[in-house]
């Protein structure tokens, strides 16, 4: 555990198919980081022994609900945590059923980073496609392939090396950017926070230490300055009579005091008279802060309304393109109306058209079937209300990402990705 | 280039504030359950920044159970009166008197489970839409899959299969009449973060969670604070002892630690070092290995 304060945090989310040792391996990352406490540890070892087993089974430390205790499985997206000395760790446990794609999404959408589990005896499978694909899609900037399981194939560098290119193969045609390849084995400990000495054959790191290096402070955008703004601050006082700061967490770019600004949509311009948070003026800050903003001039802003700067402004349009991952029973069908939301901003929206759905696992496009049903990929083309400002998704994650919203259930039924 | 890079702490920070400001942006009675425990001083303390110059858009809270500290109550109203926040409080005793619940009885009484009921009559009784709370996700294995946003029924309820995706940082608070959200602001904080945030800031907190002699009882392994409101067992007795509190909650299910940590450095490292979670000595987690989930499902904090 860590003392220091001085530590960044990395978001990773795991993935793999049931039994390929997902909760084993965070078991083990949780145990070999001694982040387990006694208490838990004793729950854990009572649990254990009451399934009969006589040691310590690591994957029970991450056993969640009553619900999926009786089933023995993880139904939703849980979230851990535990630091070392160079970092937090928030991991989003996705389970690896093919009917929740949902959920892998859910946790792709705030990941650093995606580890992803094959069994080293069974190299990757139709579930390794899609988990890779979904990362891929929702631009997860890192991925590790934990060949899982090594004990069982002799810690063959063969069977490791098979699997490589295999998933490289298959990868290539994907747009990930960084992927590493670790062969462990979550139950023994094997490269994942102590090196292994039953393959010297492999130079790489283990797992542990490319979590805790992985460069991420790159992950979001710091050129394209975006504020959308979250609330309006008016405190109408004795003391701050005439104040108006405007309140949200910066998407993307560096702001200055000073900064000359354009208020979208009204295209009124003015400088950044002071930015910081409560009582603290800053002189710059990015993304991800959460500041408040104060204006040299009086202009009318609201919430949805955007801050940017006036020579880098972003898209804007009422007919957007979009991936989609569909979280509903009832399909999205052309025609079919939603709420549309988008940053700070929220508009309705009518389906134009389905141009396809994706076959995730051959990445092939469907394009006879025009309906989305739940946990379908695919993209679309919508028209909107009124105008969004946006960047495509690849550009910047937070303004080029919607949710799509039953105005009926008022379920969150969609995710969207501006293309 | 020079990287732009934030420390978790900035990083929570900013996380927490955007998740407040949501909250004031779509809901109309948004409430902030605040119980004087250092998750909820720091949920609140935050909501002052996020919304500084202009006063915390959240009425304050406060469930009663009549078990209290009396040095959490006494710490609850100056930090009230400072924030100028304007506090409401329910008294479980109320619930008690109106027959709405019924007191239990033996000596591992206690009004914990009690509070469910309150609260959920005070968030009907004041139309609260959003019920801003301190729980974290590292507290408890129930708490890990909660939101930041967490949907309720019309009756208060809590369904862990039903729950909404919540993607980037799009958070859908839309509900139908009678239903209500839950908000987590510190979902990804843990003790350790919280405890190194208030050093950082230096915010005032309850002195017992400071080393401190006191008047205690061992039960079941677990040190509790001797008052009027626990009855002790046969083989019970009082004794001194130099503790700490890790949580506050309801007098007669807090559980203490020997500690003689004395200022927040002293903290810092005994959370760090310790191999105990902070609710290991909370009687009414133990009860049985699922107890908070069955408690949340009702509809508890
Ligand atoms: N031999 C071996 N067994 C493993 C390894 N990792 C996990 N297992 C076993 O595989 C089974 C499924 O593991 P579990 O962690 O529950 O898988 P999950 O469904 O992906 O969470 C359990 O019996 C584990 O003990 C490993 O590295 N080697």
């Amino acid at each position: 555990m860590m003392h220091s304060s001085d530590i960044d945090i990395l978001r990773f989310t795991t993935c793999g198919s049931v039994d390929d040792g997902k909760s084993t391996l965070i078991g083990r990352m949780l145990f070999d980081t001694k982040s387990i406490m006694e208490d838990q540890l004793q729950a854990v070892k009572s649990a254990s022994a009451r399934r009969g087993m006589s040691g310590l089974d690591l994957s029970l430390i991450t056993d969640g609900l009553k619900a999926e205790r009786e089933q023995g499985i993880t139904i939703d997206v849980a979230y851990r945590y535990f630091s070392t000395n160079n970092r937090k760790f928030i991991i989003s446990d996705a389970p690896g059923h093919i009917q929740y794609t949902r959920n892998m999404v859910t946790g792709a959408s705030s990941s650093n980073l995606a580890l992803i589990l094959v069994d080293a005896r069974k190299g990757v499978v139709e579930q390794t496609c899609r988990h890779a694909f979904i990362a891929s899609l929702l631009r997860i900037p890192h991925l590790v392939l934990c060949i899982n399981k090594m004990d069982l194939v002799d810690y063959n560098q063969d069977i490791y090396q098979s699997i490589v290119d295999d998933f490289r193969n298959f990868s290539s045609r994907l747009e990930v950017q960084d992927v590493q390849y670790i062969p462990i084995s979550a139950l023994n400990g094997d490269n994942v926070v102590h090196r292994s000495e039953n393959m010297p054959w492999y130079q790489g790191t283990t797992l542990m230490y490319h979590l805790e290096h992985v460069h991420i402070s790159s992950d979001l955008n710091q050129i394209d300055c975006r504020f959308p703004v979250q609330y309006v601050i008016r405190p109408r006082s004795e003391k701050f009579p005439d104040y108006r700061g405007y309140a949200g967490r910066i998407s993307g770019g560096v702001f200055r005091a000073g900064d000359p600004v354009m208020v979208l949509p009204s295209g009124f311009t003015s400088r950044i008279k002071s930015i910081g948070l409560a009582e603290k003026e800053l002189e710059e800050a990015f993304a991800p802060m959460s500041v408040t903003m104060t204006l040299e001039d009086d202009i009318d802003i609201s919430r949805g309304d955007m801050i940017v700067r006036e020579n880098n402004v972003p898209q804007s349009g009422q007919d957007i393109e979009l991936m989609i991952c569909w979280f509903n029973k009832r399909a999205l069908q052309s025609d079919s109306r939603y709420l549309l939301q988008h940053t700070t901003h929220e508009v309705r929206c009518q389906v134009k058209e389905v141009r396809y759905k994706m076959d995730i696992t051959t990445l092939r496009r469907i394009q006879q079937d025009p309906a989305l049903g739940m946990n379908d990929i695919g993209r679309i083309r919508i028209r909107t209300t009124q105008p969004l400002y946006y960047d495509s998704y690849r550009r910047n994650r937070y303004t080029g990402s919607v949710i799509f919203i039953d105005e009926q259930t008022q379920e969150t039924v969609g995710a969207g990705m501006i293309i | 280039m020079f990287s732009y890079n934030l420390d978790h702490l900035r990083e929570l920070e900013a996380e927490s504030i955007f998740v407040l400001r949501e909250v004031a942006a779509q809901f109309e009675h948004p409430v902030l359950l605040f119980s004087g425990g250092k998750d909820s001083i720091v949920a609140s303390y935050l909501a002052r920044k996020a919304f500084y110059p202009a006063p915390i858009p959240f009425t304050f809270l406060h469930v009663d159970t009549g078990h209290n500290f009396p040095e959490t109550i006494r710490f609850r109203d100056e930090w009230v009166k400072e924030l100028g926040a304007e506090l409401i409080v329910r008294y479980v005793q109320d619930s008690i008197d109106k027959g709405r619940v019924s007191e239990e009885s033996g000596i591992h009484a206690s009004r914990n489970a009690l509070q469910t009921t309150t609260l959920v009559d005070a968030i009907e009784e004041l139309k609260v839409d959003a019920a801003i709370g301190g729980a974290r996700r590292d507290e408890e294995k129930s708490r890990a899959k909660e939101r930041f946003f967490s949907h309720r029924d019309e009756f208060g309820q809590w369904e862990p299969r039903n729950q909404r995706p919540e993607l980037w940082s799009l958070f859908n608070g839309h509900h139908r009449k009678g239903e209500h959200f839950r908000i987590f602001p510190l979902s990804n904080w843990t003790e350790i973060d919280i405890w190194q945030y208030i050093k950082k800031e230096n915010i005032r907190v309850p002195e017992i969670y400071f080393s401190h002699e006191r008047d205690v009882f061992v039960r079941e392994g677990n040190i509790y604070a001797f008052s009027d409101f626990v009855q002790l067992g046969k083989d019970e007795h009082v004794s001194r002892k130099v503790i700490r509190f890790r949580t506050i909650g309801d007098m007669t299910c807090t559980g203490a630690v020997e500690s003689v940590a004395t200022n927040l450095e002293d903290i810092i490292r005994e959370v760090a070092t310790s191999r105990y979670t902070e609710r290991g000595s909370r009687i009414d987690d133990q009860r049985s290995e699922t107890s908070l989930e069955d408690r949340k499902r009702a509809g508890y904090f």
